[in-house]
């Protein structure tokens, strides 16, 4: 085969310049620090609150999406109904749709005076819009598709004789669910539980609108990191910025064991 | 009283899998349906499991009606084509599902469970598997753990959906032996469902040819090979030469001692039924094209030069001291003498 | 007419209400989280009747918007599908170490927050970053500028058609090339004749999804624009500063576009993964 070198000298490049350098000047920035300076700027109370809130919102809103994705996911597979091609491919809507866009339809809907935001409020007496529930609701959003994507496929390809033989060896339908369904399913679930966990974590555009941005309460790291460079507080910026890396870092690495399993799970039998 | 299907038929769109089905299996045989692919005998299979839902007709299993049973109520042991055998769980949770499914009234405790799973491994001579996880296993031992598991609920009646297929030719021939001792030892009803009419024959203690949705006919391996009920299944079991009285040269026929019919002008010949000997005046003739080897027996070609439109090819079969006792070469003339043959319209 | 129905088992079919559950709950969830929004951009939009729509769409501010939006996806674009065909050519058909790294490296940007995005441009090329006082000294705006705003939307497009490329070509294999280079044909013959017609689903799906991402990108962007009316706010800045101003015409007008965009590339998406899939299909088909 021709162009190894061409190919993969230009790639190389490319990914040095656009992506690896830039990241490089984050944490050599972050190494004109002094260690206690590094700890000071973590440790601020504004600082540990945000990282609560982030992580926080992006936990509880994962999980609803996980749960909600699969709902979305098995019904999308297993049941007809009419305009199902249609809700089939609204479903990467969050992924088509600029985070600016979604963040000021979300605060508009949630905002007390807003649609959904006056029917909760009236029914729960739950104030969703400017409020850390604001935030949880917009990574839902952003974080279903995540989910939907992943389980289907591995929906799809489920041997649904695996379902006959747990019948015939005398399980009821429930049973089958718990013991032979829901444990096919778990990786992919898991895998997308982290994807929408990770995309969630970094969102800015969908959320800041809906947040309320107080700090303390309702304050993402992204904003926090976007309000210290505004304030020309490019250490504090840096210092926040290289530790969300990190986090991310990690969840990529446990997202790739997880697809890996999930991926010798789909490739047996 | 084994199985009972009575009136069964099923339709998918305009498809008539299944028209009308009668069928009565004995308790304790080991019953092939055998038919070609499209035939109905996995669907027929499937609603006797009450994996399928015939649209009408009944089913009965030791003499109760079980057509409105699900599948879980039916006692049944089945074995999937492709074994199904739950990946996420190692060869011995596989085996024990049946077992920690039932009611908690009814349920063994795990000690017990456990002694009985070492025993079904025994018996499949797969004891050291219990911690495998199924893609860990070979084909034939999946098809043995699938086995075992649709065993572990002690079922009325085991069924096997082409339980051979999905295995190489060499795992399969020692399989089918295992599979008739297996049964020999329990006397649990089974059915199992083929394509391979060898598999049937050598396996079964009964069998059901199926075709197009209807039996063509019920027996024993040698009854259906004997005495074949129609042309379909005299054609479909075994090797056979067709001889039709409107394209054959009659006085060839007639030369060939084939006794004269009383019913019907199409004559199935099978190839043992067909003898040679050297070529005399007044006999039928054809011209000895190719032989094969088939261990004792050897399979002659012959061309019929006489016959009407084509030139159409003769097997015969005799055994191999026989054959050479006639001293023929290619391109030589014998002479064809037809010992017996089943006549259809 | 009689029309036959198929019945399932009991025991294998799910309970109907659990079913009436399950289709319920997501035409809810849809509803609500996707159907509203989209609705909701059109009537926020048009609130007030088509005549301050339009005027707000015309605004020169809005129309300075719009040409910048269009002039960072038509150079990231290009770009991004370059090195995308670059690098699955050099992951898909050559085996070299730390091949596994070079795939983990390319989908990074996938998973860094799109401020940080922006934040290391600045890093680079800020008035307090690396390259500032070089610049500074040159005469040459990056950051607040309109290159800033190219760079940060190279970065978070980064993987969009390289990991579209690679699964596609790594299941197509290499046979058909070989088959042409065999034959005679030069290697951009072959890429040409082969190759290119062998991706082209996959590949406008690629470029497809860059080009939304470019054209609404707004966490990176807005780090390194620096919000300037007129010079340095694409779409969705405006967007935002619309919104910010109350606005909400003007702010719902620019989201009508960005969601017109959405939606054309969701039913495009579509399409082509119909199209991909028949051809996934036949290629199977005829390889057995």
């Amino acid at each position: 085969m021709p162009g190894f070198r061409p190919a993969i000298s230009f790639t190389l490049v490319y990914l040095a310049l656009i992506v690896l350098i830039p990241l490089s000047a984050l944490l050599l920035k972050t190494f004109q620090l002094s260690p206690e300076q590094f700890w000071a700027i973590l440790t601020n109370a504004r600082v540990i609150a945000s990282f609560r809130v982030t992580f926080g919102s992006a936990l509880l809103a994962a999980a609803v999406a996980g749960v909600f994705g699969f709902i979305i996911a098995w019904t999308l597979v297993r049941y007809p109904f009419p305009g199902k091609r249609l809700f089939d491919a609204l479903i990467d809507l969050p992924f088509a749709l600029p985070t600016a866009v979604a963040g000021i339809v979300l605060a508009t809907i949630y905002q007390p005076s807003g649609v959904i935001g006056k029917a909760i409020m009236s029914l729960l007496g739950v104030q969703v819009a400017y409020q850390p529930l604001g935030i949880v609701f917009a990574m839902i959003f952003i974080g279903l598709p995540f989910v939907v994507r992943t389980i289907e496929p591995v929906l799809q390809e489920f041997d649904t004789a695996m379902e006959e033989a747990a019948a015939s060896l005398g399980a009821n339908r429930w049973q089958t669910f718990i013991k032979v369904i829901l444990p096919n399913i778990l990786p992919a679930t898991l895998t997308g539980f982290a994807l929408a966990f990770a995309r969630g974590v970094g969102e800015y555009g969908s959320v800041i609108f809906i947040a309320g941005n107080m700090p303390y309460i309702s304050e993402i790291v992204p904003l926090l990191i976007m309000t210290k460079l505004e304030q020309y507080d490019y250490a504090g910026a840096t210092a926040i910025g290289l530790v969300m890396l990190v986090l991310s870092f990690i969840l990529l690495l446990l997202i790739n064991l997880l697809q890996g399993w999930l991926r010798r799970q789909r490739g047996q039998l | 009283m084994g199985i009972i299907l009575n009136n069964i038929s099923k339709k998918f769109g305009d498809f008539t899998a299944l028209d009308n089905i009668h069928l009565d299996i004995p308790e304790g045989e080991l019953v092939a349906l055998l038919g070609p692919s499209g035939c109905g005998k996995t669907t027929l299979l499937r609603i006797i499991a009450g994996l399928e839902q015939p649209d009408a007709g009944q089913v009965f299993l030791k003499g109760n009606e079980v057509t409105e049973q699900p599948v879980k109520n039916r006692q049944i042991g089945f074995v999937f084509q492709h074994y199904a055998l739950f990946r996420h769980m190692t060869v011995f949770g596989n085996i024990a599902f049946g077992l920690r499914v039932k009611p908690r009234k009814q349920r063994l405790s795990e000690a017990e469970i456990k002694d009985k799973v070492h025993a079904l491994l025994k018996l499949v001579q797969l004891d050291w598997l219990a911690n495998r996880f199924p893609e860990q296993l070979s084909g034939g031992q999946r098809q043995r753990i699938a086995l075992a598991r649709a065993l572990a609920v002690e079922p009325s009646v085991l069924l096997l959906d082409e339980p051979f297929g999905a295995l190489d030719a060499s795992v399969r021939k020692d399989l089918r032996l295992w599979l008739r001792h297996l049964h020999h030892e329990l006397n649990v009803t089974s059915i199992f469902v083929t394509h391979d009419q060898e598999e049937a024959m050598e396996v079964a203690s009964q069998i059901v040819v199926l075709n197009h949705g209807h039996i063509e006919q019920q027996g024993s391996p040698s009854d259906i090979y004997d005495h074949p009920a129609n042309a379909f299944v005299s054609r479909f079991i075994g090797q056979t030469n067709v001889f039709d009285l409107e394209q054959t040269d009659t006085f060839w026929l007639k030369n060939s001692g084939l006794p004269t019919p009383q019913i019907g002008k199409v004559a199935h010949v099978r190839p043992h039924n067909i003898e040679l000997a050297k070529a005399t005046a007044g006999t039928a003739q054809a011209v000895l094209k190719d032989w094969q080897h088939l261990g004792a027996l050897i399979r002659v070609e012959l061309l019929n030069k006489e016959a009407d439109d084509e030139v159409a090819i003769i097997f015969a079969e005799m055994p191999n001291e026989q054959f050479k006792a006639l001293q023929i070469d290619k391109g030589e003339k014998v002479a064809v003498r037809i010992r017996h043959a089943h006549w259809f319209h | 007419m009689n029309v036959s129905v198929t019945r399932k088992p009991l025991s294998l079919a799910d309970p109907n209400g659990f079913r009436y559950l399950s289709i319920g709950l997501t035409l809810a969830i849809t509803s609500l989280f996707l159907v509203l929004p989209l609705a909701t951009v059109l009537t926020e939009a048009f609130s007030k009747g088509l005549g301050p729509y339009s005027d707000s769409l015309t605004h020169p501010d809005t129309l300075a918007a719009i040409r910048l939006t269009l002039l960072t996806a038509a150079i990231t674009v290009p770009l991004t599908t370059v090195f995308g065909v670059a690098a699955a050519w050099a992951v898909a058909r050559f085996s070299f170490p730390g091949k596994n790294l070079l795939v983990t490296l390319i989908d990074l940007p996938f998973s860094v927050s799109p401020v940080i995005a922006g934040l290391i441009y600045v890093l680079v090329f800020g008035a307090q970053g690396w390259l500032g006082p070089w610049l500074a000294a040159h005469d040459i705006k990056i950051i607040f500028a309109v290159p800033g705003i190219i760079l940060a939307t190279l970065f978070v497009t980064f993987p969009f058609v390289a990991r579209e490329l690679i699964p596609l070509m790594q299941e197509i294999g290499c046979e058909e090339e070989e088959a042409a280079l065999s034959l005679g044909a030069g290697p951009w013959q072959m890429f040409f004749s082969i190759t290119l017609p062998n991706i082209k689903w996959g590949l406008l799906y690629g470029v497809l999804l860059c080009n939304a991402r470019a054209m609404g990108e707004f966490g990176a962007v807005s780090v390194v624009s620096g919000h300037i009316r007129g010079l340095t706010n694409t779409l969705p800045l405006h967007v935002e500063v619309t919104y910010n101003e109350y606005d909400f015409i003007g702010s719902f007008a620019g989201a009508s576009l960005l969601a017109g965009l959405a939606v054309v590339t969701l039913i495009v998406k579509t399409f082509l993964e119909w199209r991909q899939a028949q051809d996934l299909k036949a290629a199977r088909l005829a390889s057995e």
